[in-house]
């Protein structure tokens, strides 16, 4: 499988703070990528670069055999890049299929196209039946829903999920892993940062654990967690969830 | 009942259901209908501005008295305005506390070319406005990157800039401004000495012009992105929308308009000195309105308009002005409708529709 995501001994310091540390990864083409490791571990700043919500101090990321390490987060979402909140991140003064349908114009200039395009991706999410609520109305699940769904409307090869299931009940997770399969039944490639063990390792392919800025191990689910310095350092405690 | 290889966006409309019904067994209705209904209430939009754009054309039948008649074209000029304030603070969520400086271009623009060169009122409107429009791009540059209050506190320096270079350059008049030679009443300079009825016209024209864009603009992609960016802009760059570059044109929309109501303003009194058009207080009229009627709406700034311009000329009027009295019963005012009705007094309006504006 061809890499859709190159990360090349990326750096990223806040202040003294070192919180990316030459790390060096690969996003396979079509693949859900599990990024793990303990709080403080770095993801959400490799996941944040990889988004461009900020740039790296040093080191490259290239995307579909492009350098997009100079490239803001808009642009990248033309090319393909999107991403979800942690904290969703709504537009609150707008109804759902609104919400989507700002997503659907990067891919479409019309107003109707755009708007029958977010119709779909809402169906797609499950999400119809609140198309006209406003955003602020939605429960918390419904919230990530939207985040997934107006993510989807820009019509992304890269899928970046931070902690979409995360918070949510086991059912209502089931659901969320259903929704994030047939995303990647549809052709897209899923990285997702996520604490909830027990969900994400049946459902990602591969997992990368970073710990204290660094990659640690990196593997499938069964390795990764059979893996010595994993398990010292975030599993071990833990062993049962895997 | 599990093959759902379709592309979200690209998936036809059949396979849009079955994955909806695999979801939710209830809804197969939906799909089709909220365009529909979307359409539905647009020209619901249209046919109210084609209504009230009819009744208010009647109004100079009915408003004879002469200062009466002042008061409706500043009513309509200031609906105007506030529209225009509207696209850049309401819907695109900047607050600019600095648009007399756009407003004061647009006035001094076309009494220059008028006085100086003879340049008929229509054009002088259109030149002053895209001044405004390329002032408001350099003002922008300087001023997006900065957030909220911020923000508002740079414009209301550059406007204050704006006014001081004002009273000091020579070439516009300094402090004595531009008068406006008296001449024949003519439609190509706007000047009509005894019967104001034209006047009311085209301030009417201008509130229908500005009003028709903002309603084009609410279903356009610049609409979409403007509302993504004053709710929130770091996930509306996630979403593709490069938010400098929206400010920066809602800024010179909305820098537009307010200069085209600046030059006719202008032609109205016939003269323009800084503090007649430049001065701070012109800022706040036009936001005002718009935080009384409805901040972000199609008829917020109309309505707070024509509810706030004659409360102010006519407390002036009755209770002098110079006291501050009229501004007394202004703030008064605001302060009771963001207690009572937060979101502006639109939504009185607005509670059939249960939507969105």
């Amino acid at each position: 499988m061809s890499a859709l995501v190159e990360v090349r001994h990326l750096t990223r310091r806040f202040g003294g703070l070192i919180a990316n540390h030459d790390i060096s990864i690969d996003v396979r083409q079509g693949e859900i990528l599990g990024l793990i490791g303990p709080n403080g571990a770095g993801k959400s700043t490799l996941f944040n670069q990889i988004a461009g919500a900020y740039p790296p101090s040093s080191g490259t990321i290239s995307f579909d055999g492009r350098d997009v390490t100079a490239l803001p987060a808009a642009a990248r979402c033309a090319l393909g890049i999107a991403r979800t909140y942690q904290v969703p991140k709504s537009f609150d003064s707008m109804s759902v299929v609104e919400n989507v349908t700002v997503g659907a114009f990067v891919r479409h200039a019309a107003p109707a196209a755009a708007r029958r395009a977010a119709g779909e991706v809402l169906a797609f999410c499950g999400l119809e039946r609140r198309a006209d609520a406003m955003a602020g109305e939605l429960t918390p699940p419904e919230k990530r829903r939207l985040e997934v769904a107006r993510a989807l409307a820009t019509q992304p090869k890269l899928l970046l999920l931070d902690e979409v299931l995360t918070g949510l009940t086991p059912s209502e997770a089931r659901q969320g892993v259903e929704l994030i399969r047939r995303v990647r039944d549809a052709g897209v490639t899923v990285v997702m940062v996520e604490h909830v063990m027990e969900i994400v390792m049946p459902l990602v392919d591969r997992a990368i654990v970073l710990n204290l800025g660094q990659v640690l191990a990196e593997g499938t689910p069964h390795e990764v967690v059979r893996n010595p310095a994993v398990i010292a350092a975030y599993l071990g405690e833990r062993r049962r969830a895997a | 009942m599990d093959q759902s290889g379709s592309i979200p966006v690209t998936a036809t409309a059949a396979a849009a259901t079955a994955t909806t019904t695999a979801a939710t067994p209830d809804a197969s209705t939906t799909p089709a209908a909220p365009p529909s209904a979307y359409a539905q209430q647009r020209r619901r939009q249209l046919v109210q501005g084609a209504i009230v754009l009819l009744l208010a054309a009647l109004l100079p039948l009915v408003v004879t008295n002469a200062y009466l008649r002042n008061v409706l074209v500043l009513t309509l000029l200031y609906a105007a305005l506030a529209q225009s304030w509207n696209i850049l603070g309401g819907y695109c969520g900047q607050v600019s506390l600095g648009h007399a400086l756009y407003f004061g271009v647009g006035a001094y623009a076309a009494s220059k070319l008028f006085v100086d060169h003879g340049v008929v009122l229509w054009f002088g409107m259109l030149a002053g406005g895209a001044l405004a429009a390329l002032l408001a791009l350099v003002v922008g540059y300087a001023c997006f990157r900065l957030k909220g209050h911020y923000f508002s506190i740079a414009t209301i320096l550059f406007a204050e800039i704006g006014l001081t270079l004002m009273h000091n350059w020579e070439y516009v008049g300094a402090a004595t401004g531009i008068q406006w030679p008296f001449g024949p009443d003519s439609w190509w300079t706007l000047q009509f000495a005894r019967d104001k009825t034209p006047y009311i016209y085209v301030a009417l024209g201008l509130v229908a012009v500005v009003w028709l864009v903002t309603w084009w603009i609410e279903d356009s992609r610049w609409g979409y992105w403007w509302r993504a960016v004053k709710d929130n802009p770091e996930a509306a760059q996630s979403l593709g929308v490069t938010v400098f570059r929206s400010k920066m044109a809602a800024a010179a929309l909305s820098a537009f308009f307010t200069a085209v109501g600046g030059a006719f303003y202008a032609a109205f009194v016939s003269y323009v000195d800084p503090d007649s058009v430049m001065h701070f207080r012109f800022s706040l009229l036009m936001a005002l309105p718009v935080v009384l009627g409805g901040i972000g709406t199609l008829w917020g700034p109309v309505l707070g308009a024509a509810l706030l311009i004659p409360l102010t000329e006519f407390s002036r009027s009755y209770l002098g002005g110079g006291n501050g009295l009229d501004l007394m019963i202004y703030g008064a005012l605001v302060m009771g409708v963001a207690l009572i009705k937060p979101d502006g007094l639109v939504r009185v309006f607005a509670k059939r529709g249960g939507g969105s504006r």
